[in-house]
């Protein structure tokens, strides 16, 4: 079987997966809309305007990733599917591009409810005119956050202490990501309507997503091995 | 096998260190602006730059250890960014005391080279919290390793991620201007530099050589153990 045979049923099995059990996307979202409104509460704001309603943006979009992050891989530790991949004879990267697609899939089905819902609640200017550069962006570090969250979830899923590697190794890994995200969406969202998108940013992200691509091809394999 | 050239080592860096402070105390002059306090530049740079290069050592070990399933290149790894953890707290310390002293505030947030090294600095904190979360010991160096490059990789990015996000840059950049130094200031740096990377190789050494008796001990208890 190709590689790409192999990520191609893989994908499917754990769409398959999240289309019955419905597990992570509907929590991620959930999370994310409850965080807008302890954001609304603890800022004590009603209306957010340009790098406020950036950071906001970016932070939460963050912390749902994390949680999507922490259920990457259960299903293969808790099933016995790890044992069946590696008997299989096929590339072990392979699972990397299949669980970064899947993570790839989760946050941009989660972003195309949560953008709509923050610019109904919480954002003031209005977000059709930065809706070209935000897509940009998130796409960029969507996947950039797939490849570093697959990665960490692999190396946190054999520890006995998952639930607290996750967010320790992601938040810190994936800082740059809202450094140039929340940095990028603050023009966006100003107060008199989106300004243009510094594209110095859309560089950081880039190359973040290429080093950390290769990164993960290079290092995946080990964390497989048994 | 390990203990070779730990007490030639451990005498150079004794005395490295002392002309070093030597140096700060009684050669380099005052600052005309800081006066005094500066010198404690002396300590925080060659402390940063060797946490660094510790952090740097850590991944190549671990790429080492990767490539050849070896233990001791997972030790080396492991002792390495262990140390470089404690010489970084040691460069946070004194980086604010300096920044109290010379800016007035503890902490500057429109500091990229301060936070760049803050968010490296916590990334590697969890490296120990990952280590061992891990039992199985063949398991635990290889996460160890592969976290190692993963981090490795990170430390340019986060710097320079972080120097884009600031349009003004006032931390002094030593590498860059060194011409603008005075001779005598760059002397004392080039040598409390190399004192420090003394410190650092001295300390990795006696803890790797400590950890491989410990090792040997425990083989040699359990074989007289067998015996009996």
């Amino acid at each position: 079987m190709s590689t790409a045979g192999a990520v191609a049923a893989l994908l499917r099995k754990d769409l398959r997966l999240e289309l019955r059990t419905r597990e992570s996307v509907p929590a991620m979202l959930l999370f994310s809309v409850s965080t807008f409104v302890i954001f609304r509460f603890g800022l004590d704001r009603e209306t957010l305007a340009g790098d406020l309603a950036a950071g906001v943006l970016w932070v939460t979009l963050l912390f749902a990733a994390v949680l999507g992050i922490n259920r990457l891989f259960v299903a293969e530790r808790e099933e016995g599917g790890f044992d069946a991949f590696l008997l299989a004879p096929v590339d072990r990267t392979a699972m990397l591009w299949a669980k970064a697609l899947l993570l790839f899939a989760f946050l941009t089905a989660v972003e195309l409810a949560a953008v709509p819902v923050y610019s109904v609640l919480l954002l003031g200017p209005s977000p059709f005119q930065a809706l070209p550069g935000l897509a940009g962006l998130l796409v960029l570090a969507n996947a950039g956050i797939a490849v570093v969250g697959t990665l960490v979830a692999a190396l946190a899923i054999q520890t006995r202490a998952r639930d607290l590697i996750v967010p320790l190794l992601a938040l810190p890994l994936l800082l740059p990501i809202v450094i140039a995200g929340a940095q990028a969406t603050a023009p966006l969202f100003a107060p008199a309507g989106a300004e243009p998108l510094p594209g110095r940013w859309l560089t950081v992200l880039g190359l973040y997503d290429v080093i950390f691509g290769l990164v993960a091809f290079a290092v995946f394999d080990f964390l497989l091995e048994d | 096998m390990y203990g070779r050239g730990l007490r030639f080592l451990s005498i150079a860096s004794f005395v490295a260190l002392t002309v070093a402070f030597a140096l700060v105390f009684f050669y380099a002059p005052n600052d005309a602006d800081q006066g005094f306090v500066y010198k404690i530049f002396f300590l925080h740079v060659p402390l940063a730059l060797v946490a660094l290069g510790g952090f740097v050592a850590g991944g190549i070990y671990g790429i080492k250890h990767l490539r050849s399933g070896r233990r001791e290149d997972d030790m080396k790894s492991y002792v390495a960014i262990h140390l470089s953890i404690i010489l970084g707290l040691a460069t946070l310390a004194t980086g604010m005391i300096w920044a109290k002293a010379s800016w007035g505030h503890w902490w500057v947030w429109d500091e990229p080279t301060l936070v760049a090294f803050l968010i490296v600095f916590l990334l590697y904190s969890c490296y120990q919290p990952l280590r061992f979360a891990i039992e199985d010991p063949e398991r635990q160096a290889r996460y160890a390793a592969v976290f190692a490059v993963i981090a490795g990789a990170f430390v340019p990015i986060c710097f320079m991620s972080v120097r884009f996000a600031q349009a003004s840059v006032t931390h002094p950049r030593v590498l860059d201007s060194s011409g603008s130094l005075p001779g005598s200031m760059q002397l004392t740096l080039l040598v409390s530099l190399g004192a420090m990377v003394l410190l650092f190789m001295t300390l990795w050494k006696y803890e790797l050589t400590s950890k491989h008796a410990k090792a040997q001990l425990r083989t040699l208890k359990r074989r007289l153990a067998l015996g009996a």
